[in-house]
C-alpha cells in the first residue's frame, strides 16, 4: 500500500491535516537502510500535546545522534483521522519516512500521565500489533513504556513488554544495545526480554507473578525468572546530560509553542501530594554557563520566539537572579520571550518576572498556594502564611499584573469545609488587594482540581475524597466564589475518579482498560471525549470495583501493586511523612536538612564520583 | 529597581528597506493553514538573523504580509510575500542567507526591493490561475460539457465557512474562466483563473466540486497571482 496516495485521498477530509504530515524543522530522516536499530517514539496524545513534550524531544535527539539508530515519531490520531485511517485500511505509520510502526524494532511509548492507556491501546491496535504482550514474538516491534506513569505501570502490564523506569538517557541506549544483539543473534522475544530485565530501571511485568489476599489487596508479587530483579530500582543520570539544542520547530500551533530548556530535575520541597517532587529526586541544576550557551544555541537554530526555563520549582534554582539577568542582558532587545513557570509565592518571584516582562503586556501570575488555610498548608507540606502571600499577590497588582491565578486542590486529607470556605475566603482577600490597587480591572482565576493520591508519594495510602462529597464543595465554591473581578474553574469528578483507580491500580485493571478501549474509550484526558459510560460498563464486566482502589484509606502495612518498584525514596520515609502530615508538622526545603528520604543511599555509587554540589542534598 | 532597556526603542526603529520575496509552498506544507505558515517565515526570518521591522505597541508583531492565503491541500509555485526591515540589505545577500534554514516545502525564487510605501500586496490583488491534475478515468468530453455548463450558468449557489459558520454564496462571478485538456499521464488537466481580490476569492476546490471531481483523487496548484500592476 502506497502511503503517500492513500494520504493525499484522507488528509483532506480530517482536522488539522498537518498533524500527520512531519517535515518540522530539525526534524532527522535518517537513512532506513544503514541503520539497524530503528526506533517509534509514540507519543499517545494529540500532535499538539506530544510536540511539547520536553521527555520526547530528549529521547528523539539521544537516539538519532548514536549510529546505526534512528528514531521516528508517531502521536495519537484524532478520532475523525484513526476512522480514516480504518476505513482506508491504512496502518499507523511514522512522520518521518512514514514507515509502518509495525517495521520498526522498537516502540517507545511516553505516558506523562494516566489517562492515556486506551489510547497506547488504540496505537498499538491502528498499527496492527497484537494488544496483549503474550501474543506479540520476535516479527513484533518490542513495545516499551517510560515517562512519569509508569512509576506504577501495573495496569498495563498486560500490553507493555518492558517498562524504563526514571531518567530514560542512558536506558534508551542498554536497550538499544540490546535489540541489536538480539537481532543480529537471531534470538527470540523471550531471550531479549530476559536480557532487558537484568538492565538497571528496565521491568518486565512478565517476569514477575502477582498474589492476591482475599480482600483482593495484594499479597505477594513473585519474581519468574532468574533474571528478574526485586525491587527494580529507577535509573538516574548523575549529572544532566547536555541540553537538546536542535528541538523541532513545529508548524502548527501546539500547546507548548516555544523552545525548552531543563534547568534543573528533581525538587526539594517535598509537597506530599506532589508525584513528580518524590520521584524525580535526587535535585540535579544545570550549570549557569551551559543554558546561557545552550539558549543561545537554541534561538539560533530554532528560530522561537519565546523559550521556556523548564523545572518543577524555577525560583528553588541556585542562580536563578543571575540567570534572568543574563539572558535579559543577551536576549533582551531580540524579541524573544522567555516563560519561567513553577514559581514559587515570594517577592524574588515577582522581581524575576518583572525582568523578564520589562516590556509588553503583563497578563496574568500565576501561583499555586494548593489550600487556604495555614493549617491544611501544613498537613501537604507547602507552608505559606496567608500574610505573606498577601503580600506577594499586591506587589504583583502593584506591578501591573492584572490577573493573579491561583490554584488549589480539595479533597486533602483532614481537609474540612473550613478549609473549603478558605478558598473563597482567600480569594477575595486577593481581589481586594487587587482593587485597592488597580481598581475594577483587578482579576483573580482560581482553579480548584481535586487531591488524586498517587503512588511513591507520602499520600498513597490516603482515600480519594467521595464523589458527594467533593460535589458539594465544587457547589460551595460555585455559589459563593462569584462575581466582578473572579473567576473559578473545576474538575469533572468523574474523570478525576479515572485518573485516581489508574494511578494506584494492580494489574488487574489491565482487563477494564481493554474493555473501555473497546467499548470506544479514547483520550481519556479530554473532558469532550471522555466517555463515562464506556468506562462504567467495563468496570462492571470486569467485576473489578472502582472504590477498592480508589476510597479505601490503606493500611501502614499494605503491600502496594508498585512495591517492587523503587523511585529511590522509601516506602518507610512516604510513611513517616504521611504521619507526619496528619500532626501537621512540616518538612521544609530539604537542601538545608536532610530527611533521610532514601534516595542518596540509593544512589550512593553515583553521588561518591560526583562534587558535593551535584546534587542538591546537604552533605550527611 | 532598575529596568533593563527597554526593547520599545528598538521598535520605533522605522523600516529602511521593503523585500518582495517570491516563493513557493510545497507538498511538505500543503496541509499547513495561512497562519501557521505566517509564523512559520517568522521563524525562518529569525533562524536567518534577518532584522525586520517589528510594529509598535504591547504585543509588537514582525512586519510581514502574505498576499494571498492558499486553501489548505493547494500548493503554490510562484506565492509573493513582502517584509520590512530595519536596514537596507542587498536582496541577493538576504536570499541567500534564508536559503540555509528553510523549512521543508519552501523555496525562495526571487528576492527584489520595492518602495516603502508601496501599496499593499492584499490591496493589489486581483486574480489566480490555479492548475487541478484530476486523475479521471471519465472521457474528457463529458467534463468539458460539465465545464461549459458551469460557464453558463447564471449562478453556482455553494456554502463556505465563515467564522465558524456555513455562509451561503454564489461562486459564478468570481470564476473568470475554466479550461479542460487531457493530462499527461490520462485523466486531465484543469486550469482556473478566479477572482482573488480584497472583496472575495474563489476556491479552486468549490470548482472542482461543482464539475463532480472533488472527490476524484487530485492535486491542485496555484501557479500564478494577478496583481492590478501586472497589467
Amino acid at each position: 500500500m502506497n502511503v503517500d496516495n492513500v494520504l493525499d485521498r484522507i488528509l483532506p477530509t480530517v482536522s488539522k491535516p498537518g498533524r500527520y504530515t512531519g517535515g518540522e524543522w530539525n526534524s532527522v530522516v535518517k537513512d532506513w537502510g544503514t541503520c539497524d536499530v530503528r526506533w517509534a517514539l509514540a507519543f499517545p496524545d494529540t500532535y499538539e500535546i506530544g510536540m511539547s513534550n520536553l521527555g520526547l524531544a530528549i529521547l528523539y535527539d539521544h537516539l538519532n545522534r548514536l549510529d546505526g539508530v534512528l528514531a521516528e515519531r508517531v502521536y495519537a490520531p484524532w478520532t475523525d483521522m484513526e476512522q480514516a485511517l480504518r476505513a482506508a485500511g491504512l496502518p499507523l505509520f511514522s512522520l518521518e519516512s512514514r514507515r509502518l510502526l509495525a517495521e520498526f524494532d522498537a516502540i517507545g511509548f511516553s505516558l506523562p500521565y494516566e489517562q492515556l492507556y486506551t489510547n497506547l491501546l488504540n496505537m498499538l491496535d491502528l498499527a496492527g500489533l497484537p494488544l496483549l504482550a503474550i501474543e506479540r514474538d520476535e516479527r513484533h516491534p518490542l513495545v516499551i513504556a517510560g515517562g512519569g506513569a509508569v512509576y506504577n505501570p501495573e495496569p498495563l502490564a498486560d500490553f507493555v513488554d518492558a517498562f524504563a523506569l526514571g531518567d530514560g538517557e542512558e536506558v534508551v541506549e542498554d536497550i538499544t544495545a540490546a535489540i541489536r544483539e538480539a537481532k543480529h543473534g537471531g534470538k527470540s522475544r523471550e531471550v531479549l526480554l530476559r536480557r532487558l530485565a537484568q538492565i538497571d530501571g528496565i521491568y518486565v511485568p512478565r517476569f514477575y507473578e502477582v498474589s492476591y489476599h482475599g480482600d483482593g489487596t495484594v499479597a505477594e508479587v513473585q519474581p519468574t525468572v532468574p533474571e528478574a530483579r526485586t525491587p527494580v530500582r529507577k535509573r538516574i543520570v548523575a549529572m544532566l546530560p547536555p541540553p537538546v539544542t536542535r528541538p523541532l520547530v513545529p508548524f502548527l500551533d501546539t500547546v507548548h509553542n516555544r523552545a525548552a530548556i531543563e534547568i534543573q530535575r528533581g525538587c526539594t520541597r517535598g509537597c506530599r501530594f506532589c508525584h513528580a517532587g518524590m520521584v524525580y529526586r535526587p535535585v540535579r541544576e544545570r550549570p549557569v554557563q551551559e543554558i546561557l550557551a545552550a539558549v543561545d544555541e537554541i534561538v539560533a537554530n530554532t528560530g522561537f520566539e519565546e523559550i521556556a526555563l523548564l523545572s518543577l520549582s524555577s525560583s528553588d534554582y541556585g542562580q536563578i537572579e543571575t540567570l534572568v539577568r543574563e539572558l535579559v542582558a543577551r536576549h533582551g532587545d531580540q524579541h524573544l520571550s522567555i516563560s519561567l513557570p513553577s514559581l514559587r509565592i515570594e517577592s524574588v518571584s515577582v522581581e524575576l518576572m518583572e525582568q523578564l516582562q520589562a516590556t509588553g503586556r503583563r497578563s496574568s501570575f500565576t501561583f499555586a498556594p494548593e489550600a487556604a488555610t495555614e493549617r491544611l498548608r501544613g498537613v501537604i507540606n507547602k507552608p505559606i502564611a496567608d500574610e505573606d502571600l498577601l503580600a506577594v499577590v499586591e506587589e504583583v497588582y502593584s506591578r501591573g499584573w492584572k490577573t493573579v491565578k491561583l490554584y488549589f486542590m480539595i479533597g486533602h486529607p483532614t481537609q474540612t469545609m473550613d478549609d473549603v470556605a478558605a478558598i473563597v475566603d482567600l480569594a477575595m482577600q486577593v481581589r481586594a488587594v487587587g482593587r485597592r490597587v488597580l481598581g475594577r480591572k483587578a482579576q483573580v482565576n482560581v482553579g480548584v482540581s481535586t487531591l488524586v493520591p498517587k503512588p511513591h508519594t507520602p499520600f498513597q495510602w490516603v482515600p480519594l475524597a467521595g464523589e458527594a462529597e467533593i460535589k458539594a464543595q465544587q457547589e460551595y465554591l460555585k455559589e459563593y466564589l462569584r462575581g466582578p473581578g473572579l473567576k473559578l474553574n473545576w474538575n469533572n469528578y468523574q474523570e478525576t475518579l479515572l485518573e485516581a483507580v489508574l494511578s494506584r491500580g494492580d494489574r488487574r485493571l489491565g482487563a477494564a482498560i481493554h474493555r473501555a478501549w473497546q467499548l470506544g474509550a479514547r483520550f481519556d484526558g479530554w473532558s469532550d471525549q471522555f466517555k463515562v459510560e464506556a468506562w462504567r460498563q467495563a468496570f462492571r464486566e470486569t467485576g473489578l470495583e472502582v472504590g477498592f482502589y480508589t476510597r479505601r484509606t490503606r493500611p501502614l502495612d499494605e503491600v502496594f501493586p508498585w512495591d517492587h518498584l523503587d523511585a529511590g525514596v522509601t516506602k518507610r520515609y512516604l510513611a513517616r511523612d504521611y504521619e507526619a502530615s496528619l500532626r501537621g508538622e512540616t518538612r521544609l526545603d530539604c537542601r538545608e536538612q536532610c530527611y533521610a528520604c532514601g534516595i542518596l543511599s540509593a544512589f550512593r555509587e553515583e553521588r561518591a564520583k560526583l562534587p558535593q554540589e551535584a546534587w542538591g542534598c546537604p552533605p550527611v | 529597581m532598575n529596568h533593563p532597556p527597554s526593547s520599545q526603542d528598538t521598535d520605533a526603529r522605522p523600516p529602511q528597506q521593503r523585500l518582495r520575496i517570491t516563493f513557493a509552498k510545497g507538498e511538505t506544507l500543503k496541509y499547513i493553514s495561512h497562519l501557521d505558515l505566517a509564523r512559520t517565515w517568522e521563524r525562518v526570518f529569525r533562524r536567518a538573523g534577518l532584522p525586520v521591522a517589528y510594529s509598535r505597541g504591547f504585543n509588537p508583531r514582525p512586519r510581514f504580509q502574505i498576499a494571498a492565503a492558499l486553501p489548505v491541500g493547494v500548493t503554490g509555485r510562484v506565492e509573493l510575500m513582502d517584509v520590512w526591515l530595519t536596514e537596507s540589505l542587498l536582496p541577493d545577500d538576504v536570499r541567500a542567507g534564508l536559503q540555509p534554514v528553510l523549512s521543508a516545502g519552501l523555496e525562495v525564487l526571487e528576492v527584489e526591493t520595492v518602495d516603502l510605501r508601496a501599496p499593499s500586496l492584499q490591496s493589489r490583488m486581483r486574480a489566480a490561475d490555479y492548475r487541478a491534475a484530476v486523475h479521471s478515468q471519465e472521457p474528457i468530453e463529458a467534463i468539458r460539457t460539465r465545464v461549459q455548463a458551469l460557464l453558463e450558468a447564471a449562478i453556482l449557489p455553494r456554502q463556505r465557512q465563515h467564522k465558524g459558520k456555513l455562509q451561503n454564496y454564489d461562486l459564478r462571478p468570481l470564476v473568470q474562466s475554466v479550461d479542460v485538456e487531457a493530462g499527461h499521464g490520462g485523466g486531465c488537466t484543469i486550469t482556473m483563473h478566479l477572482q482573488a481580490s480584497p472583496q472575495g476569492a474563489g476556491r479552486p476546490d468549490q470548482v472542482l466540486e461543482v464539475l463532480g471531481l472533488s472527490m476524484v483523487p487530485h492535486t491542485i496548484e496555484r501557479t500564478k497571482l494577478h496583481l492590478d500592476f501586472d497589467k
